[in-house]
């Protein structure tokens, strides 16, 4: 049951944005279920993302969109896919958003939407800085994404 | 039960709690409740009479509680949810989330509401409505979750945002089974704070799922209330009133009894541990479990090699020593190097030097607080043992019983001292336990040697008693033995209700003085 709702979900989503993909978003790959990638840029003219193209990978469950899916930042040499300096972004591509947590995250949401939240809180940002305890975190975290207890400290950045 | 009363009253502040507490009595006096004082201080059966008078007898040490069955919680949970109903005049489905927005403190929402009735609700999640609450098929509705448009049955709570029933059954399985979530479930749309209530709950999910969303339900209430508290006994689904306060808890050793036989302290749920107050288990359970008797057992065992600092312990042999690491050859009283030692190989004549002194009164101590540290934790762990063994004995006890009862055709009833004395051993096994932890914090003055009386008083009748409960059936079936563990058994309960009383008092009176602050 919770794998039709996950499939059929997925498959309205896809067809969806193989037909019109918003703006500054490339789909990459997508094929199958459980895990999608999709190239974002930044709309405006942000110094700190200019001229980036910014990679990133969905897990998806067979509780989605009961459950948020994975997302995370990937970095590629070739071609170049850095990780955004935000200071709600670890520098291995974990995001720090509530959107992305069980408490934040409402089953309405979809892949785009999550994209354009995420185009969003780069476009506001003016901070080239990394989350504090960065170097800790990423040499120490062996936990997924949806199992970090996040202190979602303000969603002005 | 007037003593009660005084006791209490002495305890807790005005408020509801004394209220529940004086119904508490009220039921405690139709006798189920107070049950376990029979398992507290089992009484050998010697007649209706003493046994009465010894009920009615409050102990200092004994603190007012009650036990809740699940039925009862619910009973609890509905009275208030039906008194907010009525006083409020709003459904019960929305007094039940307003109560749990207010951690069930109905008087707190009651004063709120009629300030502000807009606001307490917006807070709550029952923001203003626009329908009714019912099942619709409606033609062209897209379910944003799904993305279906088939036309299947659809919902929505009074914020009017409308999915089909089948992504909310997963959306609110999804919310009840993984994340374990009942009282704060909101409405699947982003940013909507709207609070699903049981009866559209009810309207859209499968009934055990229903069971197992108010198997939760119950448990919020329990976990927001402070005085309730779960017995954490394992399968056991009672729980627990009291009402102590937890700045009381350096004055009173609050020892519950849940009607599954569990006795724990309520003030922070580990085994009964009468006499000792929680701050000092913590801190003994602490010191027994880290490393830090570990490096005073190195300080008052070992030395280290003068040359390469290894780690030595001496475990026999004469006073020359050679480091297995560095070879060097020393002399284990002073430290000095060997060769040095002049004629007097095997007597270190340079002991009384100045150098070595102060290293050596640094070890004394040390050596002298491991040694006491050694003689309270011994005599806890033994009493930790032997209670342990004297369950296993006591598991065994009911196959005795049957023995017996064979063996010299007595009754069941009049076999049942044997249970009592096992019950009296592992009970007063406990406290003796405590009591050892409890007394390595005391500083020596008259108040402990007194404590020091009690403590051996109960133990020596403990262990006599612990003899004699081990005697093969065939003598167990002598009468005079079975009065002897009969009048046993009520002394050892005897000396502990006093080591206990004298205790608790001094404890409430604050006038213990500590050697080791905890």
């Amino acid at each position: 049951m919770a794998t039709t709702l996950a499939t059929k979900r997925l498959s309205k989503e896809l067809a969806k944005i193989t037909d019109i993909m918003p703006d500054g978003l490339t789909l990459v790959s997508a094929t199958d279920f459980t895990s999608w990638t999709i190239d974002l840029t930044v709309l405006d003219a942000n110094p700190l993302y200019l001229n980036q193209t910014f990679r990133l990978k969905f897990l998806f469950s067979d509780k989605y969109p009961m459950e948020p899916p994975e997302v995370v930042f990937v970095s590629l040499h070739e071609p170049p896919r850095p990780i955004p300096m935000h200071p709600h972004i670890y520098s291995n591509g974990i995001i720090c958003l509530d959107l992305l947590g069980q408490n934040g995250w409402s089953p309405v949401q979809n892949v785009q939407s999550i994209c354009v939240s995420l185009q969003s809180m780069l476009t506001g940002n003016s901070k080239n800085e990394r989350p504090e305890g960065d170097t800790a975190f990423v040499a120490t975290n062996r936990q997924r994404p949806r199992d970090i207890n996040f202190y979602y400290h303000d969603d002005k950045v | 039960m007037d003593s009660d009363d005084e006791y209490m009253s002495g305890l807790s502040s005005e408020g509801e709690d004394n209220i529940l507490q004086d119904e508490s009595d009220e039921e405690g006096s139709d006798g189920d409740d107070f049950g376990f004082e029979d398992d507290e201080e089992p009484e050998p059966d010697l007649g209706y009479s003493q046994k009465d008078s010894v009920k009615k007898e409050k102990k200092s040490f004994d603190i007012n509680f009650k036990v809740y069955h699940p039925a009862d919680i619910q009973t609890q949970q509905d009275e208030l949810i039906n008194e907010v109903n009525m006083i409020l005049d709003i459904r019960k489905e929305d007094a039940a989330i307003l109560l749990r927005h207010f951690r069930w403190n109905k008087e707190r929402l009651i004063e709120d509401y009629m300030d502000r009735p807009n606001k307490v609700l917006e807070s709550a999640g029952l923001g203003p409505s626009t329908s009714g609450l019912q099942l619709e098929s409606i033609m062209g509705f897209t379910c944003d979750i799904c993305y279906e448009d088939d036309g299947t049955q659809t919902f929505a709570m009074k914020c009017g945002h409308r999915y089909c029933v089948d992504c909310y059954k997963q959306y609110l399985g999804q919310k009840i089974i993984e994340e374990g979530e009942a009282a704060r479930i909101q409405c699947p749309n982003d940013g909507c704070k709207r609070i699903m209530d049981s009866k559209s709950l009810d309207l859209l999910v499968t009934a055990d799922l229903q069971q197992r969303y108010h198997e939760i339900l119950t448990r919020t209430f329990v976990e927001d209330k402070d005085h309730l508290k779960w017995c954490p006994a394992p399968d056991c689904q009672n729980a627990i009133e009291c009402g102590i306060k937890k700045k009381d808890l350096d004055k009173v050793v609050p020892t519950v009894a849940c009607d599954c036989k569990h006795r724990f302290c309520f003030g922070c749920g580990i085994p009964d541990h009468q006499p000792a107050p929680c701050d000092l288990v913590k801190k003994w359970l602490k010191k027994c479990a880290d490393d830090s008797e570990t490096a005073n057992w190195i300080s008052a065992n070992t030395k280290e090699c003068p040359k390469c600092g290894s780690t030595i312990e001496k475990n026999g042999g004469c006073n020359h020593m050679t480091c297995r690491k560095c070879k060097n050859e020393f002399c284990w009283m002073c430290m000095g190097i060997w060769s040095e030692h002049g004629t007097s190989w095997y007597n270190c004549n340079r002991f009384e030097e100045k150098s070595g002194s102060e290293a050596r009164d640094a070890q004394a101590k040390s050596r002298i607080s491991l040694e006491r540290y050694l003689h309270y934790y011994n005599r806890y762990a033994n009493h930790e043992l032997s209670a342990k063994l004297d369950k296993d004995l006591y598991q065994k006890t009911e196959k005795k019983m049957i023995q017996l009862q064979t063996a010299s055709g007595m009754s069941w009833i009049e076999v049942q001292y044997l249970n009592t004395a096992s019950q009296a051993l592992q009970t007063c096994r406990q406290t003796l336990k405590w009591t050892y932890a409890f007394a390595f914090y005391l500083a020596r003055n008259n108040l402990t040697i007194m404590f020091e009386d009690n403590q051996k008083d109960l133990e020596m009748a403990v262990e006599a008693l612990s003899e004699m409960f081990e005697k093969p059936v065939t003598e167990l079936a002598d009468a005079k033995l079975k009065v002897d563990i009969m009048d046993k058994t009520s002394y050892c309960n005897k000396r502990r209700v006093i080591l206990l009383a004298d205790t608790a008092d001094n404890l409430a009176n604050g006038v213990w003085s500590w050697g080791i602050s905890f």
